[in-house]
């Protein structure tokens, strides 16, 4: 048996240790990891306008240096808050961002905060004839988190492309909102408003969509997920109304364009 | 199997005998996996893809044999009282390594593989090791028994893997540079069927081998082509 001096005096010296070249590890790898993440991100986003790019172009075959180039020639961005009002760079800081650019906003952290206080991020993606408008969305699917970024064409109603992600379904079954391709190709081209202009959004349908233009074919074995997606687009969509509202009126809203 | 410990003699050869046998042994006849019936786990759960149960190997071999070095160089140090903590602090620190560079070096696949490098933590065969082996044999055998157990989980990881993504999704490494599609998807792909004209067109993905009770029936085949081959392992109790 040790003394318990000795065991105090080991345990201190062992943990400081750790501590101490985990904490260097950490801040010389930081930045990297930052940026890796921004990349990824960023990927994420342009996949909802990956039939968009441009001829011959593969959102899984661009390189993060492609992804970059695309992103800060072609993609104006900016921020919204609950009511719709276009946010400048220090609101998006008193948000809780340092970077105070719309790309900074986390979905995660804001789905935690209250309804009113939540800001969103809005990517307006030009694709030289067109521009597409992609709205980041989050909710639950059955065991954990899903998000996504769907977007809007010009009329800002017509779904022009989405992309999914999730953090823990089920591989095979619900994960198969992300894993497989076909999923977010059934939401091109449905309809987020009916023709009375009412604000619908698109229903994941189990046993097969009916209504071709809101609804789309559910998943076999992962009805949790499929309605956790038709909430998640009903409620998500529904924050950006009022933005979709003013500029079907009023002026076109300029976003900053981040070189 | 017992260990044999033997007394180390002078003038020995930095990789003999011994530390072959170290290597080998766990990759056959003491495989953690199929013969100690260790880790299962962690097997279940990343052996979906072969790409993440690559990376994960690797990870485990790193975590594996770092901490068994580490451990065996301080065993005559380390307060009998606070062993366990003291071998945990070792392997977490080493997890916490191993995902602060995965995330510096390649962000998707960390993102793919999120919690389970986590559990490289929990995995039975790490801290079985420490316990049984790095406590009482010198640093250099140490580091690698712990070799040898990584790369006998992880050799069982990949070939479970390759059985699943083969079978279950049609596709080798998916995720990673060197993609194999051997069936789908195409455009005209439907979720739960096969794409048409496809060499293997006349294969039906098989959604039960994505499923992580697909890797218990592969284990368990293996186990049982292990012991019929070599009946010494059949435990007769």
């Amino acid at each position: 048996m040790y003394s318990t001096n000795y065991v105090v005096i080991f345990v201190v010296a062992m943990t400081s240790l750790v501590a101490i070249s985990l904490t260097t590890l950490r801040e010389v790898t930081k930045d990297q990891a930052i940026q890796n993440e921004a990349t990824f991100n960023k990927r994420q986003i342009l996949m909802a306008v990956s039939d968009h790019l441009g001829e011959g172009k593969d959102i899984d075959g661009m390189s993060d240096d492609e992804v970059l180039e695309v992103f800060s020639s072609q993609v104006e961005q900016l921020a919204l808050n609950n009511d719709g009002n276009k946010l400048e760079s220090a609101a998006i800081q008193a948000s809780g961002y340092k970077g105070g650019k719309p790309e900074n906003i986390d979905m995660a952290k804001e789905k935690k905060k209250p309804l009113e206080e939540r800001i969103f991020p809005l990517y307006i993606f030009n694709s030289g004839a067109e521009k597409f408008y992609i709205m980041s969305v989050r909710g639950n699917g059955l065991w954990d988190e899903i998000w996504g970024n769907i977007a809007l064409e010009s009329d800002f109603n017509t779904i022009a492309g989405a992309a999914f992600d999730h953090k823990g379904e089920t591989p095979g079954l619900g994960a198969e909102i992300k894993d497989n391709p076909a999923f977010a190709k059934r939401f091109k081209g449905t309809k987020i408003y009916n023709e009375e202009g009412e604000f619908v959004s698109v229903y994941v349908r189990k046993g097969g969509a009916k209504d071709p233009d809101h609804e789309v074919d559910g998943i076999s074995g992962a009805t949790v997920t499929a309605d956790g997606v038709t909430e998640m687009l009903y409620r998500g969509l529904d924050k950006y109304q009022p933005f979709i509202e003013e500029q079907k009126t009023g002026q076109p809203v300029q976003g900053m364009l981040i070189k | 199997m017992a260990e044999v410990i033997t007394k180390v003699e002078e003038k020995e050869p930095l990789f003999g005998k011994k530390e072959r046998k170290l290597i080998m042994d766990p990759l056959t006849d003491n495989n953690p996996i199929t013969v100690q019936v260790l880790g299962i786990c962690s097997a279940l759960a990343v052996t979906s893809l072969v790409y993440p149960s690559v990376v994960i190997s690797i990870a485990v071999v790193f975590v594996c044999a770092f901490s068994s070095l580490f451990t065996s160089l301080i065993r005559e140090r380390i307060p009998s009282q606070v062993r366990m903590i003291v071998q945990l602090v070792i392997i977490a620190s080493l997890v916490t390594i191993v995902e602060l560079v995965l995330k510096w070096a390649n962000y998707p696949i960390y993102k793919q593989l999120s919690v389970y490098i986590g559990l490289i933590i929990t995995n039975c065969i790490v801290m079985g090791r420490l316990e049984a082996y790095a406590m009482a044999n010198k640093p250099w055998r140490s580091f690698v028994d712990g070799i040898g157990n990584g790369l006998g989980y992880g050799a069982i990881l990949i070939l479970v893997a390759i059985f699943r993504e083969l079978f279950g999704k049609g596709t080798l490494f998916a995720g990673s540079p060197i993609e194999l599609k051997f069936i789908g998807p195409t455009p005209e792909y439907m979720i739960n069927t096969v794409a048409e004209g496809s060499w293997f067109g006349w294969y039906a993905n098989n959604n039960l081998m994505v499923l992580p009770a697909a890797a218990m029936f592969i284990i368990a085949i293996f186990i049982w082509v292990q012991r019929s081959r070599n009946p010494e392992l059949v435990d007769i109790s």
